[in-house]
């Protein structure tokens, strides 16, 4: 039988190289997942507030992100802006940027769905109980809105590591770069290690989302 | 920025978005009819071909496409099995796109209630009639919105497809940057055509959203 490169796989470090490149892709996608909440949620606010202008704007924003695809916003920070203002930035921090430009819009979408959807009447109540609009937010809308978010937040971080992906686009080694670069070294002794090391990308994939998404989809049955 | 270059490069991206365009679309009719099928299944509850099913739409929402893409491209003709990579493309965004479709679709059949289909055969509709006339265009109605953004996500994902080297749009910006070294003009003309293939759908799918509402019953 011929083999399939799954040797290539246990010879030197590299599997331990290859869970490096996992954990590259994991750090951008938790650290822009950080910044995407936090903007998220002074967005989502903002944006549920009084002014029109905020709202179409928001709506613009929205729609860029929808529409552009992550590669080509990678692309355009990492090579476009640093060309333009001649600035300096990291494969790495382009990334970071771009994911939370991302993040942040999506997060808002998701706050502000999560606060339109509680009923009026919440305000109400909280305010004919006596407390103030601080008050009101900090102990009946936000524990409300914080239930409902935190499964799509989840979410959010396996579509981020998902993502990450692209990054090897920029010259980032994560772990399908990682792989290329094994089985690239290991052409002559074993031609077919293309198909072990994808495979085994492929499931190392699955097994950091597939757990991740489950949890999501379980707190959202729970708390709904 | 260098419009004459702009402009002689013009005819390259129109080739580049007509072939995104064609891969999308067989990529994305191949998801909706994956989609379906599996929804269906999953709807009815059918032994074996269920938990298959569910099996391939996890694998599949779990795992990104550009590596599916690789495993696609790079990895089965070492098993014997060579495909093209335009094939690979429709194919890689037919299996990526069945497993999201799948989940829209199944939830819009799930948010129509038993009691409907319960009321229709009690007016004396049969059970095809009640889910054709009942059931169906409420599901329907039920997952548009779902079903546009899964068509934007999947003609978006396109731009993966350069790394198989299919000369979609993000591979003619990429090459053109390496030749010519025209960074802007090419990064422009690249963010140009994208606004181009998606904000109509986009546009169209926020329309249709709105006609839909109407046939949506109760609150």
């Amino acid at each position: 039988m011929r083999s399939l490169g799954l040797d290539v796989l246990w010879k030197g470090k590299n599997f331990l190289r290859l869970l490096g490149g996992l954990w590259v892709a994991v750090r951008i996608s938790l650290i822009s997942v950080a910044v995407s909440i936090a903007l998220g949620l002074v967005l989502g606010v903002l944006v549920t507030g009084q002014s029109r202008v905020l709202k179409a704007l928001f709506r613009v924003y929205l729609e860029i992100v929808r529409i552009m695809p992550q590669m080509v916003l990678l692309f355009v920070v990492y090579f476009g802006t640093t060309r333009v203002f001649g600035w300096d930035l990291s494969a790495e921090l382009s990334a970071v940027i771009v994911f939370s430009f991302w993040g942040a819009a999506e997060m808002g979408d998701l706050v502000r769905g999560a606060l339109i959807s509680i009923p009026r009447i919440q305000y109400e109540s909280a305010e004919a109980l006596g407390l103030s609009a601080g008050q009101a937010y900090r102990y009946v809308i936000l524990p409300q809105t914080v239930r409902r978010l935190i499964p799509l937040s989840i979410n959010l971080i396996t579509r981020m590591i998902k993502t990450t992906s692209l990054v090897m686009m920029i010259g980032m080694v994560e772990v399908l770069k990682v792989a290329q670069q094994i089985i690239e070294a290991n052409r002559r002794t074993s031609p077919n290690a293309a198909f072990g090391l994808f495979a085994v990308v492929l499931l190392l994939y699955f097994a950091i989302c597939w757990p991740i998404s489950r949890l999501a989809s379980y707190l959202e049955k729970r708390w709904a | 920025m260098d419009f004459e270059v702009m402009r002689a490069y013009l005819p390259l991206y129109r080739d580049a978005l007509l072939l995104t365009l064609r891969v999308g679309w067989q990529g994305v009719l191949l998801a909706f009819f994956i989609g379906v099928v599996c929804a269906v299944i999953l709807h009815l509850r059918l032994p074996v071909l269920r938990q298959a099913a569910a099996v391939y739409i996890e694998f599949f929402r779990n795992t990104p496409l550009l590596v599916q893409l690789f495993f696609l491209y790079f990895a089965l003709p070492k098993v014997g099995l060579r495909v093209g990579a335009e094939l690979c493309g429709v194919l890689g965004l037919g299996l990526l796109g069945g497993a999201y479709m799948a989940e829209t679709i199944r939830s819009g059949l799930e948010s129509v209630t038993p009691i409907q289909s319960e009321s229709a055969q009690s007016l004396g509709m049969t059970r095809m009639q009640a889910f054709r006339y009942v059931i169906l265009p409420q599901a329907v109605s039920r997952s548009v919105p779902g079903l546009v953004a899964n068509v934007i996500f999947l003609l978006k994902e396109t731009s993966v497809f350069s790394t198989i080297s299919l000369m979609d749009l993000m591979f003619t910006a990429k090459d053109l940057i390496g030749m010519y070294a025209k960074t802007m003009e090419c990064l422009t003309l690249l963010v140009v055509f994208y606004l181009i293939m998606l904000l109509p759908v986009s546009i169209l799918g926020s329309f249709v959203e709105r006609r839909l509402r109407h046939a949506e019953f109760g609150p």
